[in-house]
């Protein structure tokens, strides 16, 4: 494998990572609106993601980052291109951001609300919107041969495109429900139980469906075995749920995550755009990469710092690695008790 | 109206946005850490209490550079993806170093911070709000180098196929010596801001404490102390800080005169070459004819800034204009004058007040004293604003003073926009994030307030007595079957 090949799978190793992780902490937060039927339910829900979301989140920075500094035609056509998606997608995080940090900080009902509300959009929008992004990434947009995006509305969320964006709604937010159920007590794990169940009805066809139009269109040999894989993972995952056996499904809903982005990543290779336009104007990888000084700087720190990265992120999730409950000794209407907990 | 001025306009309003929080997080980390290392070497309560007191404001602040970063980074690609696509090769590497370097530290350990009080030896605790002000401080030092290769670029080529700048070292990159010099510079005036907050905070509390509003309720005995001692620490950090400012913007000012002399020329509205250059004070200047109607000058004081010799030679706008043209061909390389020119004196105006406060409040507050004088305590919470407003008119001095390049001598800002996004795309943006950052600021704002209103009891109460312990300070209990706090 030449540098700018090892550098497109970092890249969608960082893509990967960045799904299985912010894809549960994006369920819990869509879900908040289903789950969380009064505010301890929600704050059971909030605080099992509340030490990991930020750093999960840095995995997309660090995403875009690399694409950045390995493949700048790469990183400057795809943000200027999906513009308003990308616009949307920022708008959304600062708002769920914010919200995480401020919602626990008064002691009032019409102002957590709020912040309930920008906490389930700010969670729900992205979700969509990166099914729709990925998805259009294999697929392509019109582009000329200066790989300058001319795409309206129409081609960004095409049908193709929008199933993409039901599916990883869907799997995250089942990814989510799994996550919840291994990481509370009480009613949000009984609640998140059943909810995973139910999601699965609509998840798994939608798999099925983008995988199998993925593979049709798009795929190659080996996506194939990948893609199945990751169908079997979320039914297994489903029944192992309601089954009680959560850390297994949390394992199998997370191999599908990473199937279907393995998928993604694999069937674009080797273009990171493609035009629609024609397909002869396609950026590929040689083309976008930084030249081979860069990279191999790059590939030196990737591979001294990302372990050393992955090692603390595991050591900070086996820390709060207890599940959340809410405090036996209060009641589900009294809140006061809580707030004694302040921290930080 | 084109994209690329609504394009320049947002990045102006984003960056300088984020950059009223950066500062604060970069030196409240710090602070904070201070304070708990405090609490961990005496035990005493006072100190727990004004860690977890700044703290709060802290994190309410840290949430708020957070989130607007995220913009920073995706920002380049939207709206300049000329210019990014030109100088990823170069640029994206501090960057992405940032991002593994530096973020992850601090967006995991902030995390175990917050969170961990009753989970992790109190030691580990202690180091993870260590780990995030050095990961905060590290983050710095990649993006100022980033930015200090825009204004100065080194290591690097422009390979003759593609047309893009390549890295040919990266060691030059990370050694260039504006980036070192502004990172010094930046960290030291962040650190003029923390300090500054942490004593506006405490002359708020104390002066409330001394001339209390009607109705209010009588703040905690212990609170006159607590708040007198981190009165004290604001303008210890400020002055130490102010000292490493002036040093290092000595430095500065040499490297404009000889990487920028565009920018110091402008600044100074010098408009021929001079020896002996006077230091203006206040001028009036006619842009269009290029000289000046009205300056009123401290004569050689420029040259020896400079320079470092008072009869050195200072490079003109007009002369380096027409060099300019001579080597890069027809076109307006002066930036906007009037800007830079009031940008700089208000820089400068507005840090040096702050810690020239600092100077006489700790001569004021020295052996167990308080000035009894209410506009004291007023002056002292002015300076927070003017710190705050030293640190982003220094930034519009060093952004502005580039123009009209994004790379100095490589690349025009008018060819780094993104060509394919229409002027309306961007108008929906700049208009979605002023909106946005507007209604974030007033909830900031009032947060803060909140909390600052509240006072240190709200985050550890006061034991029923009237003492000022803190609840025994719990030890992790490794055995627990206890559930886990809920800190949100």
């Amino acid at each position: 494998m030449d540098l700018p090949t090892i550098w497109f799978v970092a890249i969608a190793v960082l893509w990967t990572g960045y799904f299985v992780l912010e894809g549960f902490d994006f369920g819990v937060g869509t879900l908040l609106g289903v789950l969380g039927r009064n505010d301890i339910d929600r704050r059971v829900m909030i605080n099992s993601i509340g030490p990991v979301w930020d750093g999960n989140e840095v995995w997309l920075i660090t995403a875009i980052g690399a694409t950045f500094a390995a493949f700048p035609a790469w990183y400057g056509s795809m943000l200027s291109g999906f513009y308003l998606p990308m616009l949307v997608i920022l708008l959304a995080l600062i708002a769920r951001g914010v919200a995480f940090e401020y919602r626990g900080k008064v002691d009032d009902a019409r102002w957590r609300r709020r912040w309930d509300i920008a906490i389930v959009a700010g969670s729900s929008v992205p979700a969509f919107l990166w099914g729709v992004l990925l998805a259009d990434f294999v697929r392509g947009v019109p582009m000329d041969a200066e790989h300058v995006v001319r795409a309206g509305l129409a081609d960004v969320f095409n049908p193709y495109a929008l199933l993409g964006g039901v599916l990883t709604l869907g799997l995250f937010a089942l990814h989510g429900a799994v996550f919840l159920a291994l990481k509370t007590d009480g009613p949000v794990r009984r609640a998140a139980r059943r909810t995973a169940g139910r999601l699965a009805l609509v998840v798994v066809p939608a798999a099925v469906a983008f995988l199998g139009w993925t593979q049709a269109e798009h795929g190659t040999w080996w996506t194939l075995p990948v893609a199945l894989v990751a169908v079997l993972a979320l039914v297994a995952g489903s029944g192992l749920a309601a089954r009680g056996r959560e850390g297994w499904a949390f394992t199998a809903t997370a191999v599908t995550v990473v199937g279907l982005t393995v998928v993604v990543f694999g069937s674009m290779f080797p273009i990171v755009l493609s035009s629609t336009t024609d397909p002869a104007f396609s950026l590929t990888v040689a083309a976008a990469a930084s030249a081979p000084y860069t990279l191999t700087l790059m590939s030196w720190l990737a591979l001294v710092l990302l372990p050393l990265v992955i090692g603390y992120q595991a050591w900070s999730y086996w820390v709060f690695r207890k599940r959340v409950a809410p405090p036996p000794a209060s009641p589900p209407s009294a809140n006061r008790g809580i707030s004694a907990t302040e921290s930080g | 109206m084109e994209a690329l001025d609504l394009a320049r306009w947002q990045f102006g309003i984003t960056t300088i946005y984020h950059f009223l929080f950066v500062p604060l997080t970069i030196g409240l980390s710090a602070i904070v850490a201070v304070l708990q290392t405090a609490w961990h070497r005496t035990g005493k309560a006072e100190y727990l209490r004004a860690t977890k007191f700044f703290g709060k404001l802290f994190l309410i602040n840290f949430a708020m550079g957070v989130v607007t970063g995220i913009v920073q980074e995706f920002q380049f690609g939207m709206n300049w993806s000329d210019y990014s696509t030109f100088v990823g090769d170069v640029f994206g590497a501090p960057l992405a170093m940032e991002a593994l370097l530096a973020f992850f530290l601090e967006s995991t350990f902030i995390g175990l911070w917050i969170f961990g009080w009753d989970r992790l030896p109190r030691r580990v605790h202690l180091a993870c709000i260590w780990i995030v002000a050095i990961g905060t401080n590290l983050s710095a030092y990649f993006i100022i180098a980033a930015n200090a290769w825009m204004r100065h670029p080194v290591g690097y080529e422009v390979d003759p196929v593609t047309d893009r700048a390549r890295l040919t070292d990266i060691g030059a990159v990370l050694t260039n010596p504006q980036a070192w010099s502004t990172y010094l510079h930046v960290v030291a005036g962040a650190f003029i801001a923390a300090g500054l907050f942490v004593v506006a905070v405490s002359a708020v509390k104390l002066m409330r404490e001394r001339w209390p509003q009607s109705g209010a309720e009588r703040p905690h005995h212990s609170e006159h102390a607590l708040f007198r001692k981190t009165l004290r620490l604001g303008f210890v950090v400020t002055a130490l800080a102010g000292l490493v400012v002036v040093l290092s913007g000595d430095h500065q000012a040499k490297l404009m005169a000889s990487d920028e002399p565009m920018k110091l020329a402008s600044a100074e509205a010098l408009w021929s070459d001079e020896d002996g250059a006077g230091f203006s004070l206040f001028a009036v200047g006619d842009i269009e004819n290029g000289r000046n109607h009205i300056n009123v000058q401290i004569p050689k004081v420029l040259s020896f800034l400079a320079t470092g010799d008072f009869a050195g030679n200072v490079q003109g706008i007009n002369d380096v204009q027409a060099r300019y043209e001579a080597v890069f061909g027809p076109g307006d390389y002066r930036p906007n004058i009037g800007v830079l020119y009031w940008s700089f004196r208000l820089m400068m105006g507005l840090g040096l007040a702050g810690v020239a406060i600092s100077v006489a409040g700790l001569w004021l507050t020295r052996r167990g004293r308080l000035p009894d004088r209410r506009w004291m305590y007023r002056v002292a919470i002015a300076t927070l604003p003017a710190a705050l407003l030293a640190n982003i008119f220094g930034w519009v001095l060093t952004e502005m003073g580039r123009q009209p390049w994004t790379v100095v001598g490589e690349l025009l800002t008018a060819n780094s926009v993104s060509p394919g996004v229409s002027l309306t795309q961007v108008a929906i943006s700049l208009t979605a994030f002023t909106v946005i950052y507007g209604v974030l600021a007033v909830v900031e704002a009032g947060l803060l307030w909140r909390y600052i209103k509240a006072g240190p009891g709200h985050v550890v109460p006061y034991p029923p007595d009237g003492s000022d312990t803190a609840p025994a300070a719990a030890e992790p209990d490794t055995t627990d079957e206890r559930v886990p706090a809920l800190v949100y």
